[in-house]
């Protein structure tokens, strides 16, 4: 799986290169700047991209702004955002084209390596992954609303996994229950939520982002 | 050449439009606005014994205040005259009736500006008429007197009966009138400069004004240092209890797991596992850090930005309108959202509101921000440390804030910073490069 890598303190991307190496992805460039990841992005046109927000040379959202300058050029390249801090402003600015292989993480993440990888690898394969902090975020913003406050704890629970991009095999991995119970408990999320059902994955991610408004 | 004469002449014509329009509004604002604000404030000071002066003089004397603002700026744009506005600052909190004009009357201020509008009076319709009329009058010498002596036998010249003097006399009013026209374009000027420093020796800040404008500087100056030692040395008290600490505890358990990853390779394991989420939770407690100090979404993307995602983050709808051509500096800027993340911050704790909004706009060189909410009302702006905290850090910038909040509600907040703002930030371009 070809990846570029945009990162500019030199410790971060270095060790950036020599996880994702070791997971089996070829890094193809790793850059520094917002203008090199750009170009970087639409010439290599990757299979995944790992960006961090701030960059040289404005150091203020350069690596955001040039990562949805390139979904622009290339529609639906997957792209995965990482930060010192996430907002539900970037992140709603990522997936307001609603074509998924979007990421959007704080570094700390990365520091559960096999999590990270399997981010990555969902990202490139065209799904989401949002972090749990943002996640929290949208739901306690819509905790007082009548069809959240009509869900189990436990409803909420596989709701928020969801939102952060995870399939239902994954949920029931994480919650040591079978994968036909999330998958029952999805349809009555989903049913309470008032949301047109899917088998598809990242389509249910979408659709409860939307839901969630970010 | 001829060419240059045009110029030169429809300069001069532009001007003289430029300074009879000037003129014009001197003289409507001497009659229709001084002198009925004059008599109004002298009644309503007048009637403060018998209790509804009480609140009329306030109105008319921000009235006033009003008006002499205006002359302020009209003094600045069409003469260069700057004269800075020297009223005393609305002390803090909400004021009742009585402070409210205690603070009006006792500013020196108040007076002068009294002064001026009954002086402007006849001085504005001096100005006005030497100004304006001057070119008028010798426009009259050219085109009216003479010509219309032969129809009526009768006429003036500029400072002769034309009809006297036969065809010399009408030659004269031609000649001089034109004189005089051309000398009133750039007489008209000065006129209006003169007004321009009459309204300065009386509208502009006083030496007791100054003083009390550094006392009140080194006022706020002191209290800044203050709250920003104290802010520095949380700072330091957070960062060693909470990160430094986390990370010698991080080493020590990383030392220990290295250690034993030779005879008992599980209890590393749980030790490194210890270790990462201590990581977790020190990078955490940063991150907090960092939000109190500065914002990172303030710096990627100035108030504009860091409004919306605070907003987007609070547990209820807060409709956000910003229009800002530029950004401010990041000082200036800071004050700005720490004071409009307070309020809102008070929003969801107190007002019990279901919507609120924001809006922040820029204009004549002021950052206008203001905050409501549709809660119940009743906030104090004199209690709570949160609203003097807010005071005080605009303060330092010369900002103010002005609390309404009824019992029932709606509450607004409305704060104000001089300020200016830099061009937007142009982004290297997004193309190749």
């Amino acid at each position: 799986m070809r990846v570029v890598i945009a990162e500019d303190l030199a410790l971060l991307r270095d060790g950036l290169i020599r996880l994702l190496g070791a997971f089996g992805f070829e890094v193809v460039e790793a850059v520094d700047n917002g203008p090199s990841l750009l170009r970087a992005l639409t010439t290599h046109r990757p299979d995944v991209a790992v960006v961090d927000v701030r960059l040289p040379p404005t150091f203020t959202d350069e690596g955001l702004r040039a990562a949805l300058e390139a979904r622009k050029q290339v529609p639906g390249l997957p792209v995965l955002v990482l930060s010192q801090h996430v907002e539900q402003l970037y992140a709603r600015e990522l997936l307001s084209d609603s074509s998924g292989g979007i990421g959007y993480l704080l570094k700390d993440r990365v520091s559960d390596v096999a999590q990270f990888v399997e981010a990555v690898r969902r990202v490139a394969g065209g799904g989401t992954a949002l972090d749990p902090d943002v996640v929290s975020q949208l739901l306690t913003r819509h905790a007082r609303e009548e069809p959240l406050q009509a869900l189990t704890p436990r409803e909420r629970e596989v709701l928020g996994l969801m939102a952060e991009g995870r399939s239902n095999a994954a949920i029931a991995g994480q919650l040591f229950v079978t994968e036909k119970a999330i998958s029952k408990h999805t349809n009555s999320i989903f049913g309470k939520l008032g949301l047109p059902p899917s088998e598809d994955d990242n389509r249910r991610v979408l659709a409860v982002l939307a839901y969630l408004g970010t | 050449m001829s060419e240059g004469f045009v110029d030169r002449f429809a300069e001069g014509a532009r001007t003289a439009l430029v300074n009879f329009v000037r003129s014009v509004i001197q003289i409507v604002v001497a009659y229709a606005a001084n002198l009925p604000l004059f008599i109004l404030t002298v009644l309503s000071i007048a009637f403060i014994p018998l209790g509804f002066g009480v609140v009329m003089a306030p109105v008319a004397i921000q009235a006033i205040r009003g008006v002499a603002n205006q002359q302020r700026a009209w003094a600045a744009e069409w003469s260069g005259v700057e004269i800075p506005v020297p009223y005393r600052a609305e002390p803090p909190g909400g004021l009742g009736a009585f402070a409210r004009l205690r603070w009006l009357l006792t500013d020196p201020a108040t007076w002068r500006d009294l002064l001026w509008v009954i002086l402007n009076v006849p001085l504005g319709l001096v100005a006005g008429v030497l100004a304006g009329g001057m070119t008028l009058y010798g426009l009259e010498g050219v085109f009216v007197a003479p010509w219309l002596t032969l129809i009526t036998e009768y006429g003036w010249g500029p400072f002769w009966m034309v009809n006297d003097y036969g065809v010399l006399g009408i030659a004269g009013a031609v000649v001089l009138g034109a004189a005089l026209t051309v000398v009133s374009v750039p007489l008209g000027g000065v006129v209006l400069k003169a007004h321009a420093l009459f309204t300065q020796s009386l509208l502009a800040p006083t030496k007791g004004a100054l003083t009390e404008r550094v006392r009140r500087l080194s006022e706020s100056r002191s209290e800044t240092v203050d709250a920003s030692a104290a802010e520095l040395r949380r700072i330091e008290r957070d960062l060693h209890d909470g990160a430094q600490a986390r990370l010698v505890a991080l080493s020590m358990n990383i030392g220990l797991a290295e250690e034993m990853m030779k005879h008992d390779p599980e209890a590393a394991q749980r030790l490194l596992a210890e270790a990462r989420a201590s990581s977790g939770t020190a990078l955490t407690e940063l991150r907090d850090l960092v939000r109190g100090i500065h914002p990172p979404v303030l710096a990627e993307r100035g108030l504009d930005g860091a409004v919306r995602a605070l907003a987007l983050t609070l547990p209820l709808p807060v409709d956000v309108r910003i229009d800002l051509p530029g950004r401010a500096d990041a000082p200036v800027e800071s004050a700005a959202y720490f004071a409009v993340a307070e309020i809102l911050a008070n929003v969801v704790k107190h007002s019990g509101a279901a919507r609120a909004w924001v809006q922040i706009e820029h204009a004549s060189g002021r950052l206008l921000m203001i905050v409501g909410d549709d809660g119940t009302g009743g906030a104090d702006p004199g209690g709570g440390s949160g609203m003097r905290g807010i005071e005080r850090r605009l303060g330092a910038f010369d900002g103010t804030m002005a609390v309404t909040s009824p019992l029932g509600g709606p509450t607004v907040v409305t704060m104000e910073l001089p300020c200016a703002l830099s061009s937007p930030k142009t982004l290297p371009s997004s193309g190749t490069g």
